[in-house]
């Protein structure tokens, strides 16, 4: 086990131990080709099923009005139906995590984050584990044009982003209701998505861009849905280009020139070196980052290659700190439990053990605090209180996850390789209990860190 | 270019060229003088209209068969507090607590909860989407002072406080996070993380702070007595401790209003919360402490004027803030009262806001801190203007 080769884990993956067929910056990489076996594997929730929900939701409506005591028991069990999806995407990911390409993981969680939803409502609760699945997961090794595409016809970024409020002011049904823009997504879209927030955009841009949007919405029999009715008749003129014509095709025309465009290789690649290697991250990583982004036209097969063998993807030292999802993942990890294990653990402990401490760290699971997604600072999570979640939880879970916990000196050389120093090991060493040395082994730096 | 102030292209031009004006104050450490500012947010929309009853209008009985039969207690000779709220009477007598009526944030008309309180908390209007701010007002109010430590500022409990999250450093922490160690573990710790400055201040803190619980006076006010405290008895009693020492803002939220069913039961349990957590603040702040404190409590929205069918009521918009403190005018309800007939409703449906609850917030950062108009209407409350919001003076003595 080489150093290069535990730095790759820490910062590519869930850390050590080490899958023998992901060893290497190139492994890693092998390891996002081919079909989505850990999806296949640990399923999580499909737009069909989260769709359900909505579809009861309208139908409550109509239920309210008649007999108000059925509608509450039904408004009751879309909540109970809408947690079990939740639920069931929370372990789909954990298991994915434990159990599938580590690298292909990591990149799905980063774009889920990049893409950031949150649900609004009860009949909302399934939808970004289904996002994550159907327009983030196919698209971690294409071009990125495709994920864009995929992400703006699904139903959970047009709820989250309010853009099923957004109608074209001399459309026809934007006349008959009075109704209007609502630009929420078209600012998002540019802000957050693609060009970034430093990128010369304007407020015209983003009314433009929110025209051309207007006939993306959802509807309950389909899922996503065009509707002609609401789009705004004309051509619109984004960043200086015209974009004219029917249905969505000059709505993915943009999405694909978006994609391109050198604001946003700037935008995505610092912000994929900051992610996974710095906070303050060598501005030639960040260079070759863009300069591959702008010459293959995004596609992010070609750009994480670079991410993973770009000399400053490897050196400097472990500057960032795990967020709790992963830091959680890595510990189930470092402790040997099976993607079968976590997605097949009983509801009750799972979220005792495993999601409410993740809020406690400061990680409410799959509710970011905003459309910008988690923060990156390793001083954003290493807090007072976020501190002492992890050290709680580091001195009491394992042991009821592990019977009977192995040696801590052997968890520690096992966890962490080359990066437990002799300081740490001699504290292990000295610890009381085998759960305390445990818990020093999860609490300290050197777990935390990548 | 810096993300906290970066409202890209909003109409409120306030807040797009948010050239903060630096506060100057009077000596005295920490930065923001010797006033408490205490801001609870009460979560799920509660009724205003159940807890300070305007049993002096007709309609009020006509609308509300049911609820408007549960026991109340008169405040004056038009509104009733609601029985629930009954042991913070000695307050109002005392001047010590108060109620803005039919105030509501800008949001109107979609009635989400989560929009509702992102827009509480981040303090915009509806020219904003919700989620474009990303940091809360009570934040932008320290920004805009110079001196700032992190211990000026706490939210408590394990609700995230979007209202005071932002670029300028608070702390949060949760008074039943626990820290289970040995001695021998924690000396272990603290040497794994001796090389680590970040890793070595967190923990030094946190085995700090889970040793504070706050001033540890019981209920009947003895000092030195632990007591057993409810889960918002603790929150209120670690806010209050910390504003014994150096902050001087504390942030915590009471769940539980969302009362659509059943709402004379329901709102049992949150009233009891809200009467615990102002109540528990007095009782371990200093009696000179708590002459210079305020609290606001306030929520998204407010209920629908009318009963709904299941005897609760459902999302509606103009509600009340409670306001309480040593620091404040009790004794009265602020606010215009705009009258439960169907023509003077918001929608035909709500209670009518007769006021936006930013300014009241306001006029309140403005008394205690200095804070002056042109920051508050431009970075704390970007849109808000002081001189049409219906209200916003007069809360402080």
């Amino acid at each position: 086990m080489t150093d290069r080769a535990v730095t790759a884990a820490f910062r590519f993956g869930f850390g050590l131990p080490l899958d023998p067929a992901a060893a290497t910056p190139e492994a890693l990489l092998a390891g996002l080709s081919g079909p989505d076996r850990a999806a296949m594997a640990w399923p999580g929730v499909t737009t069909a099923e989260a769709l359900v929900l909505l579809q009861r939701e309208m139908g409550l409506r109509e239920t309210k009005k008649t007999d108000p005591d059925a509608a509450a028991a039904e408004a009751r069990a879309i909540q109970r139906a809408g947690l079990i999806l939740q639920r069931q995407g929370q372990r789909a990911t954990f298991a994915r995590a434990l159990g599938g390409a580590p690298l292909r993981e990591r990149l799905a969680w980063f774009w889920t984050n990049h893409f950031t939803t949150v649900p609004k409502g009860r009949n909302q609760l399934g939808w970004p584990s289904a996002l994550r699945d159907e327009a983030i997961r196919p698209h971690l090794a294409g071009p990125f044009a495709a994920m864009l595409k995929a992400v703006a016809t699904h139903p959970a970024m047009l709820f989250y982003l309010d853009q099923i409020g957004s109608f074209g002011p001399a459309s026809k049904r934007g006349k008959a209701n009075g109704r209007g823009l609502n630009e929420n997504y078209a600012r998002e879209l540019l802000e957050l998505h693609t060009l970034g927030v430093e990128a010369a955009y304007t407020q015209a841009d983003v009314r433009e861009l929110a025209e051309l949007l207007a006939g993306l919405t959802v509807r309950p029999a389909d899922g996503f849905f065009f509707d002609a009715a609401r789009a705004e008749p004309g051509t619109e003129t984004v960043l200086g280009v015209e974009y004219g014509g029917r249905d969505t095709a000059p709505i993915f025309r943009l999405l694909e020139d978006l994609a391109r465009r050198p604001e946003t290789a700037a935008h995505l690649a610092r912000k994929l070196a900051v992610h996974f290697v710095s906070d303050q991250p060598d501005p030639a990583l960040v260079e070759a980052l863009a300069t591959e982004w702008r010459a293959s036209g995004g596609d992010l097969s070609r750009v994480t290659e670079v991410l993973l063998t770009h000399p400053a993807a490897l050196s400097g030292g472990a500057a960032k700190v795990r967020p709790p999802g992963e830091f959680m993942a890595s510990a189930l990890h470092a402790l040997c439990l099976s993607g079968d294990e976590v997605y097949g653990m009983a509801e009750g402990p799972f979220q005792r053990l495993v999601i409410r401490p993740l809020a406690a760290m400061g990680q409410r699971w799959e509710a970011p605090p905003g459309p910008n997604g988690w923060p990156e600072a390793a001083s954003a999570w290493v807090t007072p209180v976020g501190m002492a979640a992890r050290i709680e939880w580091a001195m009491q879970v394992p042991g009821r996850l592990v019977v009977p916990l192995p040696d801590p000196r052997d968890l520690a050389r096992a966890a962490l390789g080359t990066h437990a120093d002799a300081a740490l090991l001699g504290a292990v060493a000295a610890a009381e209990s085998t759960r305390e040395g445990t818990g020093l082994v999860f609490a300290s730096p050197a777990f935390n860190r990548r | 270019m810096d993300r906290r102030y970066f409202l890209k292209g909003l109409a409120c031009s306030a807040a797009a060229h948010p050239l903060l004006t630096t506060v100057t104050l009077a000596g005295g450490s920490p930065a923001l003088g010797e006033n408490r500012l205490a801001v609870i947010i009460l979560r799920g929309a509660m009724d205003g209209l159940d807890v300070v009853q305007p049993r002096g209008e007709a309609a009020f009985a006509a609308r509300r068969p049911g609820l408007s039969a549960t026991p109340a207690l008169p405040l004056d000779d038009f509104f009733h507090l609601h029985a629930g709220l009954g042991a913070l009477l000695p307050l109002w007598q005392a001047g010590e607590l108060a109620f803005v009526h039919a105030t509501s944030t800008p949001y109107r008309d979609k009635r989400s909860h989560f929009d509702g309180q992102d827009m509480l908390e981040a303090g915009t209007g509806m020219d904003v989407a919700p989620a474009a701010v990303r940091d809360g007002w009570l934040n932008r109010m320290l920004q805009s002072v110079p001196g700032i430590v992190a211990e000026t500022a706490y939210a408590v409990g394990r609700d995230e406080m979007k209202v005071l999250m932002g670029p300028a450093p608070v702390r949060e922490w949760a008074p039943d996070q626990g820290l289970p160690l040995s001695a021998q573990g924690r000396r272990l710790l603290e040497r794994i993380c001796h090389d680590d400055p970040l890793f070595r201040e967190a923990v030094a803190d946190a085995l700090d702070l889970t040793q504070r619980d706050g001033p540890r006076r019981d209920a009947a006010g003895t000092a030195g007595a632990a007591g057993t405290a409810t889960p918002v008895e603790a929150v209120a009693d670690f806010a209050a401790g910390r504003l014994m020492e150096d902050a001087r803002i504390a942030a915590f939220s009471l769940n539980g209003w969302d009362t659509h069913r059943g709402q004379a039961e329901a709102l049992r349990r949150p009233l009891k919360a809200l009467e615990q957590a102002i109540l528990r603040l007095k009782l371990q702040l200093s009696p000179e402490v708590w002459a210079r404190t305020a609290v606001l409590a306030m929520t998204e929205f407010g209920r629908t004027v009318a009963e709904n069918g299941s005897r609760g009521t459902d999302h509606g918009t103009g509600g009340v803030m409670v306001v309480a403190g040593g620091a404040i005018r009790g004794g009265r309800v602020f606010g215009r009262w705009p009258g439960l007939d169907e023509a003077a409703l918001y929608d035909r449906r709500d209670l009518m806001p007769t006021s936006d609850v930013r300014a009241w917030a306001a006029g309140v950062m403005r008394g205690f801190y200095g804070v002056d108009a042109a920051t508050l209407e431009g970075a704390v409350f970007p849109g808000l203007d002081l001189g049409a919001a219906g209200g916003g003076a007069g809360l402080l003595l």
